[in-house]
Protein backbone atom coordinates (compact mmCIF):
# COMPACT_ATOMS: atom_id res chain seq x y z
CA UNK A 1 0.00 0.00 0.00
CA UNK A 2 2.63 2.05 1.53
CA UNK A 3 4.50 1.13 -2.66
CA UNK A 4 1.42 2.57 -4.39
CA UNK A 5 1.23 5.86 -2.49
CA UNK A 6 4.54 6.67 -3.22
CA UNK A 7 4.40 5.60 -7.05
CA UNK A 8 1.94 7.91 -7.22
CA UNK A 9 3.28 10.77 -5.76
CA UNK A 10 5.75 10.24 -7.65
CA UNK A 11 3.71 10.03 -11.31
CA UNK A 12 2.02 12.99 -10.43
CA UNK A 13 5.27 14.99 -9.55
CA UNK A 14 6.34 14.48 -12.68
CA UNK A 15 3.67 15.47 -14.16
CA UNK A 16 3.41 18.55 -12.00
CA UNK A 17 7.27 19.35 -13.47
CA UNK A 18 5.49 18.77 -17.08
CA UNK A 19 8.01 16.37 -17.74
CA UNK A 20 5.86 13.44 -20.23
CA UNK A 21 4.76 10.42 -19.03
CA UNK A 22 6.54 7.91 -21.57
CA UNK A 23 4.32 3.81 -22.31
CA UNK A 24 7.12 2.57 -20.00
CA UNK A 25 6.98 4.57 -16.77
CA UNK A 26 4.80 3.04 -14.03
CA UNK A 27 1.57 4.90 -13.95
CA UNK A 28 -1.81 4.31 -12.17
CA UNK A 29 -4.59 2.22 -13.45
CA UNK A 30 -7.23 5.08 -13.95
CA UNK A 31 -4.92 7.18 -15.84
CA UNK A 32 -4.35 4.01 -18.40
CA UNK A 33 -7.63 3.62 -18.73
CA UNK A 34 -8.62 7.04 -19.08
CA UNK A 35 -6.00 7.66 -21.82
CA UNK A 36 -7.16 4.72 -23.92
CA UNK A 37 -10.35 5.42 -23.66
CA UNK A 38 -10.27 9.23 -25.17
CA UNK A 39 -6.98 8.23 -27.59
CA UNK A 40 -9.27 5.17 -28.67
CA UNK A 41 -11.93 7.60 -29.29
CA UNK A 42 -10.17 10.00 -31.07
CA UNK A 43 -8.79 7.53 -33.32
CA UNK A 44 -12.41 6.03 -34.09
CA UNK A 45 -13.43 10.04 -34.82
CA UNK A 46 -10.74 9.65 -37.33
CA UNK A 47 -11.93 6.63 -39.28
CA UNK A 48 -15.65 7.61 -39.30
CA UNK A 49 -15.14 11.19 -39.97
CA UNK A 50 -13.74 10.35 -43.61
CA UNK A 51 -16.90 8.65 -44.14
CA UNK A 52 -19.40 11.81 -44.15
CA UNK A 53 -16.28 13.41 -46.33
CA UNK A 54 -15.82 10.87 -48.20
CA UNK A 55 -19.64 11.09 -49.39
CA UNK A 56 -18.68 13.85 -51.96
CA UNK A 57 -15.33 12.19 -53.07
CA UNK A 58 -16.93 10.85 -56.39
CA UNK A 59 -19.31 14.79 -56.54
CA UNK A 60 -16.05 17.01 -56.28
CA UNK A 61 -17.31 19.94 -58.57
CA UNK A 62 -13.87 20.44 -59.79
CA UNK A 63 -10.80 18.19 -60.22
CA UNK A 64 -8.86 20.63 -57.83
CA UNK A 65 -11.22 20.06 -55.11
CA UNK A 66 -11.31 16.21 -56.07
CA UNK A 67 -7.41 16.01 -55.10
CA UNK A 68 -7.59 18.35 -52.07
CA UNK A 69 -11.03 16.11 -50.67
CA UNK A 70 -8.78 12.68 -51.18
CA UNK A 71 -5.92 13.91 -49.68
CA UNK A 72 -7.96 15.68 -47.07
CA UNK A 73 -9.79 12.29 -46.29
CA UNK A 74 -6.55 10.55 -46.76
CA UNK A 75 -5.01 12.12 -43.81
CA UNK A 76 -7.70 11.44 -41.72
CA UNK A 77 -6.82 7.88 -42.23
CA UNK A 78 -3.21 8.38 -41.18
CA UNK A 79 -4.81 9.98 -38.16
CA UNK A 80 -6.37 7.14 -37.32
CA UNK A 81 -3.19 5.34 -38.07
CA UNK A 82 -1.15 7.62 -35.34
CA UNK A 83 -3.30 7.55 -32.81
CA UNK A 84 -4.34 3.72 -32.97
CA UNK A 85 -0.03 3.35 -32.34
CA UNK A 86 -0.52 5.36 -29.57
CA UNK A 87 -3.12 3.33 -27.78
CA UNK A 88 -1.09 0.61 -28.70
CA UNK A 89 1.50 1.50 -26.21
CA UNK A 90 -0.81 1.15 -23.60
CA UNK A 91 -0.90 -2.10 -24.08
CA UNK A 92 -3.84 -2.51 -26.31
CA UNK A 93 -4.19 -4.12 -29.76
CA UNK A 94 -5.52 -1.91 -32.55
CA UNK A 95 -8.08 -5.32 -33.93
CA UNK A 96 -9.46 -4.71 -30.17
CA UNK A 97 -9.79 -1.31 -30.37
CA UNK A 98 -11.72 -1.87 -33.94
CA UNK A 99 -13.51 -4.43 -32.39
CA UNK A 100 -15.32 -2.37 -29.68
CA UNK A 101 -16.08 0.49 -32.57
CA UNK A 102 -17.88 -2.55 -34.23
CA UNK A 103 -20.06 -3.53 -31.43
CA UNK A 104 -20.99 -0.10 -30.19
CA UNK A 105 -18.59 -0.64 -26.30
CA UNK A 106 -16.63 2.56 -28.05
CA UNK A 107 -17.91 5.86 -28.90
CA UNK A 108 -16.79 8.13 -31.37
CA UNK A 109 -17.40 11.91 -32.01
CA UNK A 110 -21.00 12.25 -32.78
CA UNK A 111 -21.09 14.54 -35.08
CA UNK A 112 -20.07 12.02 -37.57
CA UNK A 113 -23.31 11.20 -37.13
CA UNK A 114 -25.01 14.47 -38.93
CA UNK A 115 -25.00 13.65 -43.01
CA UNK A 116 -24.15 15.53 -45.65
CA UNK A 117 -26.23 17.01 -47.71
CA UNK A 118 -24.49 19.26 -50.20
CA UNK A 119 -20.75 20.29 -51.49
CA UNK A 120 -20.97 23.37 -48.87
CA UNK A 121 -20.84 20.72 -46.18
CA UNK A 122 -17.52 19.79 -46.67
CA UNK A 123 -16.11 23.78 -46.54
CA UNK A 124 -18.12 23.64 -43.30
CA UNK A 125 -16.69 20.64 -41.97
CA UNK A 126 -13.65 22.14 -42.62
CA UNK A 127 -14.03 25.32 -41.09
CA UNK A 128 -16.47 24.48 -37.93
CA UNK A 129 -15.51 20.61 -37.11
CA UNK A 130 -11.86 20.38 -38.32
CA UNK A 131 -11.67 23.99 -36.48
CA UNK A 132 -13.43 22.77 -33.13
CA UNK A 133 -11.56 19.48 -33.51
CA UNK A 134 -8.48 21.84 -33.06
CA UNK A 135 -9.44 24.02 -30.49
CA UNK A 136 -9.58 21.04 -28.64
CA UNK A 137 -6.43 19.46 -29.81
CA UNK A 138 -4.02 21.95 -29.65
CA UNK A 139 -3.86 21.68 -25.81
CA UNK A 140 -3.28 17.83 -26.19
CA UNK A 141 0.16 18.48 -28.01
CA UNK A 142 1.10 19.61 -24.15
CA UNK A 143 -0.69 16.43 -22.85
CA UNK A 144 1.14 14.69 -19.97
CA UNK A 145 1.32 11.21 -22.08
CA UNK A 146 4.64 11.94 -24.10
CA UNK A 147 3.13 9.36 -27.55
CA UNK A 148 -0.05 10.80 -27.76
CA UNK A 149 1.05 14.44 -27.26
CA UNK A 150 3.73 13.51 -30.60
CA UNK A 151 0.78 12.55 -32.25
CA UNK A 152 -1.32 15.33 -31.75
CA UNK A 153 1.49 17.65 -32.81
CA UNK A 154 1.36 16.04 -36.58
CA UNK A 155 -2.66 15.73 -36.51
CA UNK A 156 -2.80 19.36 -35.37
CA UNK A 157 -0.40 20.64 -38.24
CA UNK A 158 -2.67 18.42 -40.83
CA UNK A 159 -5.97 20.23 -39.05
CA UNK A 160 -5.24 23.68 -39.54
CA UNK A 161 -4.47 22.75 -43.20
CA UNK A 162 -7.82 21.22 -43.77
CA UNK A 163 -9.51 24.46 -41.87
CA UNK A 164 -8.19 26.78 -44.19
CA UNK A 165 -9.19 24.59 -46.94
CA UNK A 166 -12.71 24.09 -45.93
CA UNK A 167 -12.93 27.99 -45.12
CA UNK A 168 -11.54 28.94 -48.50
CA UNK A 169 -14.21 26.49 -50.02
CA UNK A 170 -16.89 28.47 -48.27
CA UNK A 171 -15.29 31.94 -49.44
CA UNK A 172 -16.05 30.85 -53.21
CA UNK A 173 -19.16 29.85 -52.08
CA UNK A 174 -20.31 33.08 -50.41
CA UNK A 175 -19.03 35.13 -53.27
CA UNK A 176 -21.00 32.92 -55.83
CA UNK A 177 -24.38 32.47 -57.31
CA UNK A 178 -27.53 33.05 -55.28
CA UNK A 179 -27.54 28.94 -55.27
CA UNK A 180 -24.46 28.56 -53.94
CA UNK A 181 -24.79 31.50 -51.16
CA UNK A 182 -28.35 29.35 -50.01
CA UNK A 183 -26.28 25.85 -50.02
CA UNK A 184 -23.63 27.49 -47.91
CA UNK A 185 -26.33 29.41 -45.30
CA UNK A 186 -28.32 26.11 -45.35
CA UNK A 187 -24.89 23.75 -44.57
CA UNK A 188 -24.00 26.50 -41.36
CA UNK A 189 -27.54 26.21 -40.11
CA UNK A 190 -27.35 22.66 -39.53
CA UNK A 191 -23.67 22.37 -38.81
CA UNK A 192 -23.47 25.20 -36.35
CA UNK A 193 -25.25 23.18 -32.89
CA UNK A 194 -23.10 20.36 -33.16
CA UNK A 195 -20.03 21.49 -34.01
CA UNK A 196 -20.73 23.43 -30.35
CA UNK A 197 -21.38 20.33 -28.94
CA UNK A 198 -18.59 18.74 -29.94
CA UNK A 199 -16.60 20.37 -26.65
CA UNK A 200 -19.02 18.07 -24.96
CA UNK A 201 -21.21 18.35 -21.82
CA UNK A 202 -21.14 21.70 -19.63
CA UNK A 203 -18.36 21.90 -16.79
CA UNK A 204 -21.23 21.30 -14.22
CA UNK A 205 -21.91 17.53 -15.98
CA UNK A 206 -18.62 16.93 -16.77
CA UNK A 207 -17.69 14.99 -13.74
CA UNK A 208 -14.17 13.45 -15.17
CA UNK A 209 -13.50 16.77 -15.95
CA UNK A 210 -10.91 17.83 -12.48
CA UNK A 211 -8.90 14.49 -12.67
CA UNK A 212 -8.10 14.62 -16.36
CA UNK A 213 -6.57 18.39 -15.78
CA UNK A 214 -4.57 17.36 -12.66
CA UNK A 215 -3.44 14.53 -14.90
CA UNK A 216 -2.69 17.27 -17.60
CA UNK A 217 -4.74 15.26 -20.00
CA UNK A 218 -6.90 17.85 -20.71
CA UNK A 219 -5.75 21.57 -20.01
CA UNK A 220 -9.23 23.93 -20.20
CA UNK A 221 -12.51 23.07 -19.34
CA UNK A 222 -15.45 21.94 -21.93
CA UNK A 223 -16.81 25.41 -21.76
CA UNK A 224 -13.64 27.26 -21.84
CA UNK A 225 -12.87 25.52 -24.91
CA UNK A 226 -16.44 26.24 -26.18
CA UNK A 227 -16.43 29.56 -25.49
CA UNK A 228 -13.36 30.31 -27.52
CA UNK A 229 -14.36 28.84 -30.39
CA UNK A 230 -17.84 30.87 -30.59
CA UNK A 231 -15.94 34.32 -30.27
CA UNK A 232 -13.55 32.83 -33.29
CA UNK A 233 -16.40 32.08 -35.62
CA UNK A 234 -18.74 35.04 -34.87
CA UNK A 235 -16.24 36.86 -37.12
CA UNK A 236 -15.27 34.74 -39.45
CA UNK A 237 -18.93 34.19 -40.18
CA UNK A 238 -18.76 37.57 -40.67
CA UNK A 239 -16.83 37.45 -43.75
CA UNK A 240 -18.49 34.71 -45.18
CA UNK A 241 -21.80 36.64 -44.80
CA UNK A 242 -23.60 33.63 -42.70
CA UNK A 243 -25.99 34.36 -40.39
CA UNK A 244 -25.19 31.79 -37.32
CA UNK A 245 -28.60 30.60 -36.07
CA UNK A 246 -28.38 31.91 -32.90
CA UNK A 247 -30.67 34.65 -31.79
CA UNK A 248 -29.10 34.87 -28.53
CA UNK A 249 -25.58 35.32 -30.10
CA UNK A 250 -23.92 38.65 -29.01
CA UNK A 251 -20.99 40.45 -27.54
CA UNK A 252 -20.98 40.84 -24.08
CA UNK A 253 -18.93 43.77 -22.97
CA UNK A 254 -18.42 43.14 -19.34
CA UNK A 255 -17.60 39.21 -19.83
CA UNK A 256 -15.19 40.53 -23.57
CA UNK A 257 -16.87 37.52 -24.91
CA UNK A 258 -19.96 36.52 -26.97
CA UNK A 259 -22.52 35.56 -24.87
CA UNK A 260 -24.88 32.06 -26.98
CA UNK A 261 -28.38 30.61 -26.57
CA UNK A 262 -28.33 27.07 -24.71
CA UNK A 263 -27.27 24.27 -26.68
CA UNK A 264 -30.00 21.41 -27.25
CA UNK A 265 -28.68 18.57 -24.50
CA UNK A 266 -31.29 15.92 -25.77
CA UNK A 267 -30.23 16.35 -28.97
CA UNK A 268 -26.80 15.86 -27.88
CA UNK A 269 -27.44 12.63 -25.91
CA UNK A 270 -29.78 11.20 -28.24
CA UNK A 271 -27.42 11.44 -30.76
CA UNK A 272 -24.75 9.72 -28.10
CA UNK A 273 -26.75 6.93 -27.61
CA UNK A 274 -26.52 6.07 -30.82
CA UNK A 275 -30.26 7.89 -32.39
CA UNK A 276 -28.52 10.52 -34.39
CA UNK A 277 -29.13 10.37 -37.94
CA UNK A 278 -26.28 8.53 -39.09
CA UNK A 279 -25.38 6.60 -36.24
CA UNK A 280 -26.60 3.10 -37.91
CA UNK A 281 -25.24 4.01 -41.35
CA UNK A 282 -21.74 5.33 -40.11
CA UNK A 283 -21.10 1.81 -37.92
CA UNK A 284 -22.78 -0.65 -40.50
CA UNK A 285 -20.66 1.14 -43.06
CA UNK A 286 -17.55 0.53 -41.14
CA UNK A 287 -18.54 -2.97 -40.29
CA UNK A 288 -19.32 -3.79 -43.85
CA UNK A 289 -15.80 -2.84 -44.80
CA UNK A 290 -14.28 -4.38 -42.41
CA UNK A 291 -15.95 -7.78 -42.42
CA UNK A 292 -15.84 -7.39 -46.53
CA UNK A 293 -12.12 -7.20 -46.06
CA UNK A 294 -12.04 -10.32 -43.65
CA UNK A 295 -10.70 -12.85 -46.84
CA UNK A 296 -8.33 -9.80 -48.06
CA UNK A 297 -6.28 -9.70 -44.15
CA UNK A 298 -6.38 -13.59 -44.40
CA UNK A 299 -4.90 -13.83 -47.63
CA UNK A 300 -1.98 -11.56 -46.71
CA UNK A 301 -1.43 -13.52 -43.72
CA UNK A 302 -1.83 -16.85 -45.52
CA UNK A 303 0.56 -15.42 -47.76
CA UNK A 304 2.90 -14.43 -45.45
CA UNK A 305 2.96 -17.21 -43.29
CA UNK A 306 4.14 -19.52 -46.48
CA UNK A 307 6.84 -17.16 -47.86
CA UNK A 308 8.47 -17.46 -44.25
CA UNK A 309 8.33 -21.05 -44.37
CA UNK A 310 9.81 -20.84 -48.03
CA UNK A 311 12.40 -18.67 -46.72
CA UNK A 312 13.22 -21.08 -44.13
CA UNK A 313 13.55 -24.32 -46.07
CA UNK A 314 15.53 -22.35 -48.50
CA UNK A 315 18.03 -21.75 -45.47
CA UNK A 316 18.00 -25.02 -44.24
CA UNK A 317 18.68 -26.33 -47.28
CA UNK A 318 21.80 -23.66 -47.87
CA UNK A 319 22.88 -24.98 -44.11
CA UNK B 1 -9.58 15.66 -86.74
CA UNK B 2 -6.75 17.72 -83.80
CA UNK B 3 -5.00 14.29 -83.26
CA UNK B 4 -2.66 15.92 -80.50
CA UNK B 5 -5.56 16.95 -78.83
CA UNK B 6 -7.21 13.60 -78.91
CA UNK B 7 -4.37 11.62 -78.03
CA UNK B 8 -3.55 13.74 -74.64
CA UNK B 9 -7.39 13.24 -74.16
CA UNK B 10 -7.11 9.53 -74.45
CA UNK B 11 -4.49 9.48 -72.10
CA UNK B 12 -5.97 12.25 -69.79
CA UNK B 13 -9.36 10.01 -69.68
CA UNK B 14 -7.92 6.71 -68.70
CA UNK B 15 -5.98 8.29 -65.52
CA UNK B 16 -9.31 10.39 -64.54
CA UNK B 17 -11.61 7.71 -65.02
CA UNK B 18 -9.68 5.22 -63.03
CA UNK B 19 -8.59 7.91 -60.56
CA UNK B 20 -11.95 8.24 -59.89
CA UNK B 21 -13.10 4.73 -59.46
CA UNK B 22 -10.16 4.07 -57.05
CA UNK B 23 -11.36 7.13 -55.11
CA UNK B 24 -14.69 5.35 -54.60
CA UNK B 25 -12.57 3.13 -52.29
CA UNK B 26 -11.77 6.29 -49.93
CA UNK B 27 -12.84 5.07 -46.26
CA UNK B 28 -14.01 1.58 -47.22
CA UNK B 29 -10.77 -0.22 -48.04
CA UNK B 30 -10.56 -3.37 -46.33
CA UNK B 31 -6.97 -2.73 -43.92
CA UNK B 32 -6.67 1.04 -43.09
CA UNK B 33 -2.80 0.79 -44.42
CA UNK B 34 -4.57 -0.42 -47.92
CA UNK B 35 -7.35 2.46 -47.54
CA UNK B 36 -4.30 4.98 -47.76
CA UNK B 37 -2.79 2.99 -50.81
CA UNK B 38 -5.64 2.71 -53.24
CA UNK B 39 -6.48 6.74 -52.48
CA UNK B 40 -2.44 7.27 -53.31
CA UNK B 41 -2.74 5.82 -56.63
CA UNK B 42 -6.42 7.66 -57.05
CA UNK B 43 -4.35 10.89 -56.37
CA UNK B 44 -1.59 10.27 -58.43
CA UNK B 45 -4.05 9.26 -61.45
CA UNK B 46 -5.99 12.09 -61.07
CA UNK B 47 -3.08 14.63 -60.82
CA UNK B 48 -1.65 13.34 -64.00
CA UNK B 49 -4.87 13.82 -65.59
CA UNK B 50 -5.45 17.13 -64.74
CA UNK B 51 -1.79 18.22 -66.28
CA UNK B 52 -3.23 16.06 -69.22
CA UNK B 53 -6.20 18.24 -69.37
CA UNK B 54 -4.34 21.23 -69.22
CA UNK B 55 -2.21 20.94 -71.98
CA UNK B 56 -5.00 19.29 -74.05
CA UNK B 57 -7.41 22.64 -73.56
CA UNK B 58 -4.15 24.56 -74.40
CA UNK B 59 -3.73 22.69 -77.96
CA UNK B 60 -7.42 23.07 -78.71
CA UNK B 61 -7.29 26.80 -77.92
CA UNK B 62 -10.62 27.94 -77.41
CA UNK B 63 -9.76 29.23 -73.70
CA UNK B 64 -11.23 26.18 -72.04
CA UNK B 65 -10.06 24.36 -68.71
CA UNK B 66 -8.81 21.56 -67.44
CA UNK B 67 -12.40 21.51 -65.64
CA UNK B 68 -14.22 21.93 -69.33
CA UNK B 69 -12.58 18.73 -70.00
CA UNK B 70 -13.35 16.53 -67.04
CA UNK B 71 -16.81 17.58 -66.34
CA UNK B 72 -18.30 19.59 -69.71
CA UNK B 73 -18.22 16.39 -72.14
CA UNK B 74 -20.57 13.95 -72.80
CA UNK B 75 -19.82 10.10 -73.06
CA UNK B 76 -19.24 9.90 -76.27
CA UNK B 77 -16.30 12.23 -75.76
CA UNK B 78 -14.65 10.26 -73.33
CA UNK B 79 -11.77 7.92 -74.83
CA UNK B 80 -10.85 6.06 -72.13
CA UNK B 81 -10.55 2.24 -72.49
CA UNK B 82 -13.37 0.21 -71.45
CA UNK B 83 -10.82 -1.52 -68.83
CA UNK B 84 -10.73 1.57 -66.64
CA UNK B 85 -14.45 2.08 -66.13
CA UNK B 86 -15.38 -1.05 -65.09
CA UNK B 87 -16.69 -1.38 -61.34
CA UNK B 88 -14.53 -2.03 -58.24
CA UNK B 89 -16.09 -5.06 -57.11
CA UNK B 90 -14.28 -6.68 -54.69
CA UNK B 91 -10.46 -5.33 -53.45
CA UNK B 92 -9.70 -8.53 -55.64
CA UNK B 93 -11.21 -7.02 -58.79
CA UNK B 94 -9.96 -4.14 -57.83
CA UNK B 95 -6.31 -4.93 -57.66
CA UNK B 96 -6.92 -7.32 -60.88
CA UNK B 97 -7.94 -4.02 -63.09
CA UNK B 98 -5.31 -2.01 -61.94
CA UNK B 99 -2.52 -4.57 -62.06
CA UNK B 100 -3.97 -5.03 -66.25
CA UNK B 101 -3.76 -1.78 -66.38
CA UNK B 102 -0.15 -0.67 -64.73
CA UNK B 103 1.42 -3.16 -67.00
CA UNK B 104 0.49 -1.67 -69.87
CA UNK B 105 0.73 1.89 -68.51
CA UNK B 106 4.60 2.05 -67.62
CA UNK B 107 5.78 0.72 -70.38
CA UNK B 108 3.44 3.32 -72.48
CA UNK B 109 4.71 6.24 -70.19
CA UNK B 110 8.65 4.88 -70.52
CA UNK B 111 7.82 4.95 -74.44
CA UNK B 112 6.07 8.36 -74.33
CA UNK B 113 9.00 9.83 -72.84
CA UNK B 114 10.49 9.91 -75.97
CA UNK B 115 8.18 11.57 -77.56
CA UNK B 116 9.06 14.80 -80.09
CA UNK B 117 5.69 16.69 -77.89
CA UNK B 118 7.56 18.26 -74.93
CA UNK B 119 4.74 18.34 -72.75
CA UNK B 120 3.62 15.06 -73.40
CA UNK B 121 7.33 13.82 -72.88
CA UNK B 122 7.72 15.66 -69.42
CA UNK B 123 3.89 14.58 -68.51
CA UNK B 124 5.32 10.92 -69.22
CA UNK B 125 8.72 11.28 -67.45
CA UNK B 126 6.84 13.16 -64.32
CA UNK B 127 4.62 10.31 -63.74
CA UNK B 128 6.78 7.41 -64.30
CA UNK B 129 7.78 7.03 -61.11
CA UNK B 130 4.20 7.00 -59.74
CA UNK B 131 3.75 4.11 -62.21
CA UNK B 132 6.82 2.03 -61.31
CA UNK B 133 5.03 2.64 -58.02
CA UNK B 134 1.56 1.16 -59.01
CA UNK B 135 2.73 -1.55 -60.96
CA UNK B 136 4.97 -2.89 -57.86
CA UNK B 137 1.93 -2.10 -55.44
CA UNK B 138 -0.46 -3.84 -57.88
CA UNK B 139 1.55 -7.49 -58.53
CA UNK B 140 2.07 -7.75 -55.05
CA UNK B 141 -1.19 -8.14 -54.54
CA UNK B 142 -2.13 -9.94 -57.34
CA UNK B 143 0.71 -12.22 -55.92
CA UNK B 144 -0.09 -12.17 -52.21
CA UNK B 145 -4.02 -13.01 -53.41
CA UNK B 146 -3.62 -15.53 -56.13
CA UNK B 147 -0.81 -17.36 -53.56
CA UNK B 148 -2.78 -16.62 -50.83
CA UNK B 149 -5.51 -18.79 -49.71
CA UNK B 150 -8.08 -20.97 -52.01
CA UNK B 151 -11.03 -18.04 -51.47
CA UNK B 152 -8.19 -15.47 -52.67
CA UNK B 153 -7.39 -17.37 -55.33
CA UNK B 154 -10.82 -17.86 -56.33
CA UNK B 155 -11.81 -14.54 -56.38
CA UNK B 156 -9.00 -13.17 -58.58
CA UNK B 157 -8.82 -15.68 -61.21
CA UNK B 158 -12.98 -14.95 -61.67
CA UNK B 159 -11.71 -11.27 -61.54
CA UNK B 160 -8.92 -12.08 -64.02
CA UNK B 161 -11.45 -14.06 -66.18
CA UNK B 162 -14.08 -11.51 -66.14
CA UNK B 163 -11.54 -8.62 -66.71
CA UNK B 164 -9.21 -10.22 -69.86
CA UNK B 165 -12.07 -9.24 -72.69
CA UNK B 166 -11.05 -5.63 -71.70
CA UNK B 167 -7.29 -5.85 -72.49
CA UNK B 168 -6.70 -6.20 -75.96
CA UNK B 169 -8.46 -2.49 -76.65
CA UNK B 170 -4.93 -1.22 -74.60
CA UNK B 171 -2.89 -2.26 -78.11
CA UNK B 172 -5.32 -1.95 -80.65
CA UNK B 173 -4.48 1.85 -82.11
CA UNK B 174 -7.01 4.23 -83.25
CA UNK B 175 -6.67 6.69 -86.20
CA UNK B 176 -4.92 9.02 -83.69
CA UNK B 177 -2.53 6.36 -82.31
CA UNK B 178 -1.59 5.79 -85.73
CA UNK B 179 -1.46 9.15 -86.65
CA UNK B 180 0.79 10.16 -83.83
CA UNK B 181 2.94 7.26 -84.02
CA UNK B 182 3.85 8.18 -87.62
CA UNK B 183 4.66 11.86 -86.07
CA UNK B 184 6.95 10.57 -83.62
CA UNK B 185 4.51 12.13 -80.93
CA UNK B 186 2.84 8.43 -80.05
CA UNK B 187 3.81 5.58 -78.84
CA UNK B 188 4.42 2.25 -80.57
CA UNK B 189 1.41 0.27 -79.09
CA UNK B 190 3.13 -2.67 -80.43
CA UNK B 191 6.19 -2.46 -78.45
CA UNK B 192 3.77 -1.65 -75.23
CA UNK B 193 2.21 -4.83 -75.48
CA UNK B 194 4.51 -7.40 -76.00
CA UNK B 195 6.32 -6.16 -72.48
CA UNK B 196 2.76 -6.26 -71.32
CA UNK B 197 2.35 -10.05 -72.19
CA UNK B 198 5.49 -10.58 -70.51
CA UNK B 199 4.97 -8.43 -67.43
CA UNK B 200 1.34 -10.61 -67.17
CA UNK B 201 2.96 -13.89 -68.18
CA UNK B 202 5.47 -13.51 -65.51
CA UNK B 203 3.21 -12.12 -62.25
CA UNK B 204 0.43 -14.42 -63.33
CA UNK B 205 2.83 -17.63 -62.69
CA UNK B 206 4.12 -16.47 -59.59
CA UNK B 207 0.37 -15.79 -58.60
CA UNK B 208 -0.35 -19.38 -59.32
CA UNK B 209 -2.87 -17.78 -61.55
CA UNK B 210 -4.61 -19.31 -65.21
CA UNK B 211 -3.87 -16.53 -68.10
CA UNK B 212 -7.70 -16.62 -69.64
CA UNK B 213 -7.55 -18.61 -72.87
CA UNK B 214 -10.87 -16.43 -74.20
CA UNK B 215 -10.57 -14.16 -77.08
CA UNK B 216 -13.69 -12.74 -77.53
CA UNK B 217 -12.55 -9.34 -76.76
CA UNK B 218 -14.48 -5.96 -76.06
CA UNK B 219 -13.35 -2.63 -77.69
CA UNK B 220 -14.86 0.79 -78.59
CA UNK B 221 -13.69 3.00 -75.29
CA UNK B 222 -11.12 5.27 -77.53
CA UNK B 223 -13.77 5.83 -80.28
CA UNK B 224 -16.16 7.09 -77.86
CA UNK B 225 -18.14 3.37 -77.14
CA UNK B 226 -18.60 2.79 -73.48
CA UNK B 227 -19.75 0.22 -71.24
CA UNK B 228 -22.63 1.25 -69.54
CA UNK B 229 -20.96 2.33 -66.70
CA UNK B 230 -19.38 5.65 -67.52
CA UNK B 231 -22.48 7.01 -67.81
CA UNK B 232 -23.06 6.38 -64.31
CA UNK B 233 -19.30 7.46 -63.54
CA UNK B 234 -20.09 11.01 -65.43
CA UNK B 235 -23.71 11.70 -63.81
CA UNK B 236 -22.35 11.61 -60.59
CA UNK B 237 -19.01 13.24 -61.44
CA UNK B 238 -20.46 16.23 -63.63
CA UNK B 239 -23.47 16.49 -61.48
CA UNK B 240 -22.66 19.92 -59.80
CA UNK B 241 -20.84 21.79 -62.82
CA UNK B 242 -23.88 20.53 -64.74
CA UNK B 243 -26.65 21.58 -62.10
CA UNK B 244 -24.91 24.74 -62.12
CA UNK B 245 -23.68 25.91 -65.09
CA UNK B 246 -21.07 28.93 -65.28
CA UNK B 247 -20.60 28.84 -61.30
CA UNK B 248 -17.27 28.79 -59.80
CA UNK B 249 -16.14 26.06 -57.36
FE1 LIG C 1 -8.05 14.38 -38.32
FE1 LIG D 1 -9.26 17.01 -40.33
Amino acid sequence: MADITALEAHFQNTIDQEIKIEPKDWMPDAYRKTLIRQISQHAHSEIVGMLPEGNWITRAPSLRRKVALLAKVQDEAGHGLYLYSACETLGVERNELVEQLHDGRAKYSSIFNYPTLTWADIGVIGWLVDGAAIMNQVPLCRCSYGPYARAMVRVCKEESFHQRQGYEILLTLSKGTEAQRRMLQDAVNRWWWPSLMMFGPNDADSPHTAQSMKWKIKRFTNDELRQKFVDVCVDQAKLLNVTLPDPDLKWNEERGHYDFGEINWDEFWQVVKGHGPCNKERIDTRRRAHEEGAWVREAAMAFAEKQARRRAEESSQVA
Amino acid sequence: MNHLLNYTLQIADNALILGHRLSEWCGHGPILEQDIALTNLSLDLVGQARSLYQYAAKVEGHGRTEDDMAYLRDEMDFKNVLLVEQKNGDFGRTIVRQFLFDAYHLPFYEALQRSHDETLAAIAEKSLKEVTYHLRYSSEWMIRLGDGTEESHRRVQTALDELWRYTAELFQPSATDEAMLAEGIGVDLGAVKSRWESTVAEILRVATLQQPDSNWMQNGGKAGRHTEHLGYILAEMQYLQRVHPGAEW
